[in-house]
This record gives C-alpha cells, structure tokens and sequence, in this order.
C-alpha cells in the first residue's frame, strides 16, 4: 500500500498508458473485455489523482524521480498544486469521455472499437503525461504522444475527418519542430533538460540572447497546439469533424495542456527577472484580445452548432492566455480556474450535442426547435454551460472572468478589462440565439434513434452529462477553495 | 575580413545550413500543392532539427562515450545526450510520417486525388449536393 502512494505520480499515467497498449490484444480473448479494461484504468487514474490531490494540499508539492536517477540527469516528475487540480480534472473528462465513446462505436466491428479505445486512452496517457512532467524533452515526447492519437480520433469522424487531420498533422509537426528547436536552444545554454535545473542556470543572467530566440520558436509552438489566434487556423475543422465520441476530451481539453505548458515556460523557467519578459508579455497579451474578439465574432456567423463550439474555443483560449499576459498570481489564478471550467464547458457541450446527434441525428440549431421538452437534463446542461462561456453568475465562467479582471485592474490594465467585457457580450449574443432555438422556436419533425419509457438518453451518456452539470456548478460555488490552493503555487511566481 | 569569414563559417556555417534546411521545409509545407510534397517538406524540415541537435553534440577531438583506459576526461569523449533524444525523434518523426502516409491513403480513397485545389473543388460540390439533399455527416 505505501508503494502504491508513493508512486502515485507514475501510476496515474501508467495505468492508461498499459491499458492502451493491451485494448486490442484483450479484445481478441473478449469482445468487450478490451473497452472495459480501459474504462477501469481511467476510473483508477481518476481516483489515484483525487488521492495525490490530498497528498500535495496536506503535504506539499511532490518530486518524484522516475527509476530513483538522480534529479538533474534522470526524468522528474514534479506535481505541485497547479498540477495536481489540473490533473483531477483532466483525468475526470479523460474518465467521462471514455464511457460516453462507447455509444458512438461501429457494433459490428470490434477490433476497430477496440482500436479507436486505444488511441482515446493514448491521448489521456499524453493530456495527464504533459501535465505532470518536470523535464522539458519528456514534455515534448508526451506532446507528440497526444498530438499523434489525436490525428487518428480525428480522422476516424469520416471523410472531411481524415482532410482535417491531415491539415492538423502538418501544422502541428510544424510546432512540434519549433519546440524541438526551442528546447535544443535552451538545452545548449544550460547543458540541463530538468525545467527546475534549468531555470536556476537562467536565472545567474547573461542567457538573455539565447533565451529570447527560444522563445521566438516557442511562442508559435505552443500558440499552434492550444490555437491561440493567428495560430488557430486547424482548429475550426479539426474540432468540427473529429470522431463525435471522444471530442468532448479533444476539444475541452486538449487545447489547455499547452497552454500549461506555456505557462511553466514563462514563468516556472523564465521567470520575471528576463529581460525581454514585458514584451513577451505584451505580445502575448495582444494576441489574446485579438483571439477573444475574433473567435467570438466568427462564432455568431455559424449555424453548425459544432462550429460555434470551435470558433468559441478560440476566443475561451484568449482568455487563458489572457492571464498568461497580466502576470499577478490573482489573473494567473483566474486564467487556471478558466482552464478548468472551460474543460467542462466546452466538454458538456459537446456531450450535449453528442446526445442530441445520438437521438435525432442533427447537429444543425435550426432543427433545436423546442428539444428541451424531449430532453431535459441535456438542455440542462446546454443552458448552465452556455450561462458559464457567457460569465452569469453563480457558474465556474463568472468567477474565472472576475479574477482575470481583478488581476488586469490590479495592473491598471484597463483594455482588457474592456476587451473581457465586450467579448463576453459577443458571447451572450451567440450562445442566447442557441437557448432561443432550445427554447423558443417551433419544434420540427425528428425521428427519434432511440427510444424508452423512463430515460432520455441512455445510462452511458446520462453520467457525463450530470457530472458536467455538478463540476461547472461545483467549479463556481467552491471557488474561493480551489483558488486558495492554486495560489499555493501561484504566490510565488507572478508578477 | 576573408579570415573572419572563414572562422564564422567553420564555427557557426554548419548551422546556417541546418536553418536553410528548416526554412526550406517550412517553405515547402506551406507552398506545395500536393498532399505527398507536403509530406516529404515536413520530413525536411524535421532532420533539419536533428541535424541541428547532432552538431550541438558535435566536439572535435572527442571520441564515443565509452569507459576505456584512454577516455578519462570530460573533454576526452563526446556527450551522448543529443544523439540520444535524436534517437527519440527519429523514432517519432517515423511514426507521424506512418500516420501522415495512412491518413494520405484514406483521402486518395475518398476523394480519388492528393492535390488540394481538386481537393477544394470536390469538398465545395459535396457541400452544394448537401445542401439539396439529405443531410450528411
């Protein structure tokens, strides 16, 4: 029992990891044994990282040396309160989208369920494996781990899937090479791949040169992966065709990962004391109120309700970014409380419209006419996560915006609070013309796919679909909790 | 001034030659046409890094990091570091090539071509015969 404790930080990624790789061996003895094995594993990663959690809120934050190799030279896994909250909720959609992936699979052919159960436990493997990693080469080989079985989940959503993908692949190798690049710089200053090793080398000074380079190829890297604007150009398409079963876990969470690893690049390894800090920054800062504007707008253009989820990813990241540029641990707070209610948001909302495709067939708002009498829970769900992107109270959207205020007005940075409040209205615009369908307009003729007395969906898609609900409100009403514990971290590294 | 050419271009030139070689595969990414160009672009572009890493590695009078009698110093033997995480990117480079290759197959399957202008053309007609017909996914 101690063992497995304090191996925590390793179990939590290997347990996906093995489960991916034995999926379709098990299906061969079983059909089912091989979906089932994944679902357990995720169910153990979750509660392995709610265990962690209590660890590092009580105890502190943990180092774990992996293969006891001594810390600068062997890989470090390095799980402080930031880490470790991210990784509960990471792993909490990787669990929730496992079970609801199951309603979308080819019945008929079970090698192939087996095999798009694979990838999605692959893509957990990556999400929970570049959140948890101390050592910045081990983050690029979890990067590529989650950007590979992401090519394929979004290549199984059909023929315009596989052109996306494609797309996708050739941009994101791009930014997988800056990376590389990236880090090779830094790599050749300090001599070290260790981020905490190599963050004390940086700070003696006189890297200033070095650093800024890298950080001209990192900059796009990450910019690409999460789809900060101008980067985001795959983004739309990628998020519109990917395989219906797993893009609550592509879409909510896949883009954050990124974003976390930007935030440890500017400021765990950089740190505030580089020279060209204000300006990174700025840039930074630009780009998001651009993003946030934009992705908003191209969002009230669509009537694919998938689409409207995409570009409204887009303006959502220029928020988390938008933390990024204010820099004062309150807005960086803020900006990590978005990331996970943003997860939640964005995934519940495509549940939502994951089970009203399951049911009926469409994914067009025209046809939304009056669903909620039809299904209730899931325009539940539709309602309170739409209400959080838009930022009413009590929901988790609200609270995240109040903070990135708070922070911005600490700074006087008066322009974002403006561009956060006007872009919050876009949204407002947007996602009230889908609760108006929901609503309001005249139910059309749907022929239903699924049919039952007593639930409306069935058990499968129902869970996701409550948890959602429970985590955007929970996110919301505990707020002041979760921040206390992400300011653990925070205190020291803001502005 | 020839000399300090000849000494910039001895210290640095090779590196100079490993960022044309990104540059070109950049380039070529963006500018080709053809699915299979791109492809090969993006394979240019990530040997460039490698090449890149093994000339970090790269001293002049160093040997392989092997323990021998005469290998005692640090600056006796190569750091084997860099090839080692080139090794990692090789074997990831193989395997978005592998995935890049397969996706290329599929999408010569269902649109019967690989250059994205007809590529346009065909998704602009799907849509318009979506548009008249039933709906499709």
């Amino acid at each position: 029992m101690t063992n497995l404790i304090g191996n925590t930080p390793v179990l939590i990624i290997l347990l996906p990891l093995c489960s991916a790789l034995l999926c379709l061996a098990l299906t061969a003895v079983s059909k089912n044994l091989g979906s089932l094995v994944v679902k357990i594993s995720c169910l153990g990663s979750l509660v392995l990282s709610v265990i962690q959690l209590c660890m590092v809120v009580s105890g502190g934050t943990i180092h774990y040396a992996i293969g006891n190799y001594a810390v600068p030279y062997g890989i470090e896994f390095v799980i402080d309160s930031l880490n470790a909250v991210l990784l509960v909720a990471f792993s909490l959609m990787g669990f929730l989208t496992v079970i609801f992936a199951g309603n979308f699979s080819d019945n008929k052919n079970h090698f192939k369920t087996a095999g798009a159960y694979a990838e999605l436990a692959l893509l957990i493997t990556g999400i929970l494996g570049m959140t948890s990693t101390g050592d910045v080469f081990n983050l690029y080989v979890f990067l590529e781990i989650t950007s590979l079985s992401a090519y394929c989940l979004i290549s199984l959503g059909g023929s315009r899937g596989v052109v996306s993908a494609y797309r996708y692949m050739l941009v994101g190798t791009i930014a997988a090479t800056f990376y590389l690049l990236g880090i090779g710089i830094l790599y050749a200053t300090t001599g070290t791949l260790n981020m905490g090793d190599m963050s004390n080398i940086l700070n003696e000074g006189g890297h200033d040169g070095a650093m800024l380079v890298a950080m001209c190829f990192l900059i796009p890297a990450f910019g690409i992966k999460m789809a900060l604007f101008p980067f985001h150009g795959w983004q739309p398409s990628a998020y519109t065709h990917a395989e219906p079963g797993s893009r609550p876990l592509v879409t909510g969470v896949m883009g954050k990962v990124p974003a976390l690893a930007m935030f440890r690049f500017f400021y765990c390894i950089y740190g505030t004391d580089f020279r060209f800090f204000r300006i990174a920054l700025m840039l930074l800062g630009i780009l998001s109120v651009i993003g946030m504007i934009y992705g908003s707008l191209m969002a009230m253009g669509q009537n694919d309700i998938r689409k409207i989820l995409a570009y409204s990813s887009v303006a959502q990241i220029g928020y988390i970014s938008l933390g990024f540029a204010i820099g004062t641990p309150i807005a960086l707070a803020g900006s990590f409380l978005h990331m996970l209610g943003h997860a939640f948001m964005k995934g519940g909302l495509f549940f939502c419209t994951g089970a009203i495709r399951y049911k009926y067939g469409t994914v067009d708002i025209n046809d939304f006419g009056r669903i909620y009498k039809k299904m209730p829970l899931t325009c539940g769900l539709l309602v309170i996560a739409a209400l959080s992107m838009i930022g009413i109270p009590p929901t988790a959207g609200f609270f995240s915006k109040w903070y990135l205020a708070l922070g911005a007005a600490g700074q006087h940075e008066w322009i974002y609070i403006a561009v956060l409040v006007l872009s919050s209205l876009l949204n407002a615009v947007y996602f009230f013309r889908l609760i108006e369908k929901v609503f309001i307009r005249q139910s059309s003729d749907l022929k239903t796919r699924w049919e039952s007395e007593v639930l409306e969906l069935p058990v499968t898609l129902i869970i996701p679909i409550v948890a959602c609900f429970l985590a955007i409100l929970g996110i919301g009403l505990f707020n002041v909790k979760i921040i206390d514990v992400l300011l653990m971290t925070l205190e020291g590294v803001g502005l | 001034m020839m000399t300090l050419i000849n000494t910039f271009l001895a210290d640095k030139g090779i590196y100079m030659l490993t960022l044309l070689l990104l540059s070109l595969g950049v380039a070529g990414v963006i500018v080709c046409n053809n699915y299979m160009k791109k492809l090969i672009c993006m394979n240019v572009m990530q040997v460039a890094v490698i090449f890149f890493f093994l000339c970090l590695g790269q001293k002049s009078p160093g040997t392989i990091p092997v323990a021998m009698d005469t290998v005692v110093k640090a600056s006796d033997y190569i750091n084997p570091l860099p090839h080692g995480l080139m090794l990692t990117a090789i074997v990831v480079s193989l395997g978005t090539t592998g995935v890049g290759l397969s996706l290329l197959l599929r999408i010569r399957e269902k649109y019967g071509t690989i250059e994205e202008d007809d590529m346009l053309r065909r998704e602009e007609l799907m849509t318009r015969v979506e548009k008249n017909g039933g709906k499709r996914d």
